[in-house]
């Protein structure tokens, strides 16, 4: 009975996660539960007691408001980071990319295995906020698991595309950039911790172009219940088409990286 | 005669206008050991790509075990074991990961890698660091996993490139034992180096490159029994006085090459040249007479030294 051969290439970068998971997921969970607790119980003391904070806030508390976004948010920095020096030193410094073309795995099984892999760690990493997240009676759901596999979703978004670009790098000295001018802005303005109509209106239109904004949207309705289906399906849809530009793309870069 | 197992007719490889490999024809049969045999930038390792199927084929034709590796590249990757030129290994997992996940991606079943794995260990002398991480080996030990990693599929060609290179010379001898005892089990090893001792240790036949171009083909003996003499005379004068020191030596042995550092006398009766040296009154600081090697074929075919 034969194994996938993405499942194959995956194999080995969960070896390699299980030599470091520990610090790996207490660094999942700290950071999200250092933001709950300031940002959540301390800001949200102050919004929730605000005036028309429950409209602007579509009858959430600031807690249930913010923490399910956390998945997302969690999710795209952990595949972002994942899709930048892992995948270049897959070609350049210990080469593992080179040494599985050589074998019977094709550079799109090597891309396959690549993504899985970074599906996988969004969804460790977004587990990890969730079961924080249901320590707090405000923010314990039955949608978690739901919002968890939206999160991953987001992540990937973000990593298929930064893969097949990091695919044509030498060095690694835009990658800071890619946090600097994507990673950030987003975490701050994609809609995790406050509506984005607070935003000048073009400034909502770039921050619902980007991926980030959706997956928030995905993540926050889940966990809360609030999933309407035309604009789950749009959003999933959104995040979908990132995807597959990404995997077309990664497919191309790692074909001619691997293959010259 | 037995079919080839590697083929090649007027193969060509070209990175956009620079021209790697200049259509060389290559044969190579079941059980042989072939070399490619060149220095830095010859075309070897681009080669040794295209037969290892991660590098297409740019002109020409190319069949492994009668396959072709723009079609059936991926049947033919699972029959063959590559030894990079980079060791390419996960630094941070064991020994013993690093073999059985490889096996991973032949498809093997994970029982199946996992007793490959420590026969492999056994066979390349590594039992005892199986549960080692890669990062605190020496150099030696890494190339030594990196050859059990690449017979993990049982392959029945085996492709190094540069196996040696920057190895001390203990652990050098150590490999070449290891491929030495594959070769008697019936594997057929194709290698590139720039060692002509590394070439005339393992290799039944090699081609000589440079710039692209096979220059010669042969058994080690044959090569040099063809491009050179028994022996060689080596001479040096005061440095920097060897170009004006030519005529002290010409005529002498079958032919002569000044090189910088020194004066080569090639003659099948070394001694005999030196006393002819001598008897002209000239004084080298020192004579030296050796056998004759693949470096002086390859300083005969091209004019160059094969590690300048």
């Amino acid at each position: 009975m034969s194994t996938p051969a993405a499942v194959r290439q995956w194999e080995t970068h969960f070896r390699l996660y299980r030599t470091i998971w520990k610090s790996n997921v207490m660094a999942s969970v700290v950071q999200p539960f250092l933001y709950l607790l300031g940002m959540g119980v301390g800001v949200g003391a102050l919004v929730d007691h605000g005036n028309q904070a429950a409209s602007k806030l579509g009858g959430l508390t600031y807690l249930q408001f913010l923490g399910p976004a956390l998945i997302a948010t969690t999710a795209m920095m952990v595949t972002t980071s994942e899709s930048m020096w892992p995948v270049l030193g897959g070609f350049k410094w210990q080469s593992g990319y080179h040494a599985a073309a050589a074998t019977p795995l094709s550079p799109g099984d090597v891309v396959a295995g690549v993504f899985l892999w970074h599906a996988t760690k969004a969804l460790i990493a977004g587990s990890a906020v969730a079961a924080t997240l249901a320590l707090f009676p405000d923010t314990r759901s039955a949608g978690l698991p739901l919002a968890v596999v939206f999160g991953a979703l987001t992540g990937l978004a973000f990593s298929s595309i930064i893969t097949a670009w990091t695919a044509t790098r030498e060095q690694d000295f835009s990658f800071p950039n890619i946090n600097r001018f994507v990673v950030t802005p987003l975490f701050l303005f994609g809609g995790a911790f406050y509506p984005i109509d607070q935003l000048p209106s073009w400034l909502q239109w770039v921050a619902k172009a980007t991926p980030l904004w959706h997956g928030v949207e995905l993540t926050r309705g889940a966990a809360n219940g609030r999933l309407e289906l035309q604009s789950t399906l749009i959003h999933v849809g959104y995040l979908l088409v990132f995807v597959a530009v990404g995997w077309t793309l990664a497919r191309r870069t790692f074909r001619t990286r691997l293959g010259a | 005669m037995p079919e080839p197992l590697i083929s090649a007719q007027h193969l060509v490889k070209r990175f956009g206008s620079f021209t790697a490999v200049d259509g060389i024809d290559v044969d190579v049969r079941p059980g042989e050991s072939f070399g490619f045999l060149g220095p830095n930038g010859a075309g070897k390792s681009s080669t040794m790509r295209m037969i290892g199927c991660v590098s297409p084929v740019t002109e020409g034709r190319l069949r492994i075990f009668g396959m072709d590796p723009a079609t059936q590249g991926k049947q033919i990757r699972a029959r063959i074991g590559v030894v990079p030129q980079a060791d390419q290994l996960d630094e941070q997992l064991t020994v013993r990961d690093n073999l059985e996940l490889y096996g991973r991606y032949f498809d093997l079943p994970r029982a199946e890698c996992r007793r490959r794995a420590a026969e492999l260990l056994e066979f390349v002398q590594l039992t005892d660091r199986a549960d080692s991480k890669i990062e605190p080996l020496s150099g030696g030990m890494k190339r030594r996993v990196t050859i059990a990693r690449s017979l993990i599929n049982d392959p029945q060609l085996l492709l190094l490139d540069e196996p040696t290179t920057g190895l001390d010379p203990q652990a050098r001898h150590v490999l070449w034992d290891r491929l030495y005892r594959l070769k008697q089990r019936g594997v057929t090893l194709v290698l590139t180096t720039h060692y002509m001792d590394e070439a005339e240790q393992l290799c039944d036949r090699l081609v000589v490159m440079d710039g692209g171009r096979i220059v010669a083909e042969g058994s080690p003996r044959s090569l040099i029994e063809q491009h050179s003499t028994r022996e060689v005379l080596e001479l040096r004068y005061p440095a920097g006085t060897n170009v004006e020191r030519a005529p002290d030596v010409a005529g002498i042995g079958d032919r002569s090459e000044v090189l910088p550092d020194r004066v080569l006398v090639y003659a099948d009766d070394g001694e005999a040249a030196l006393a002819q040296v001598h008897a002209r009154g000239s004084r080298p600081e020192s004579a030296l007479v050796r056998r004759s090697s693949l470096e002086d074929v390859f300083l005969r075919l091209t004019g160059r030294s094969l590690i300048e």
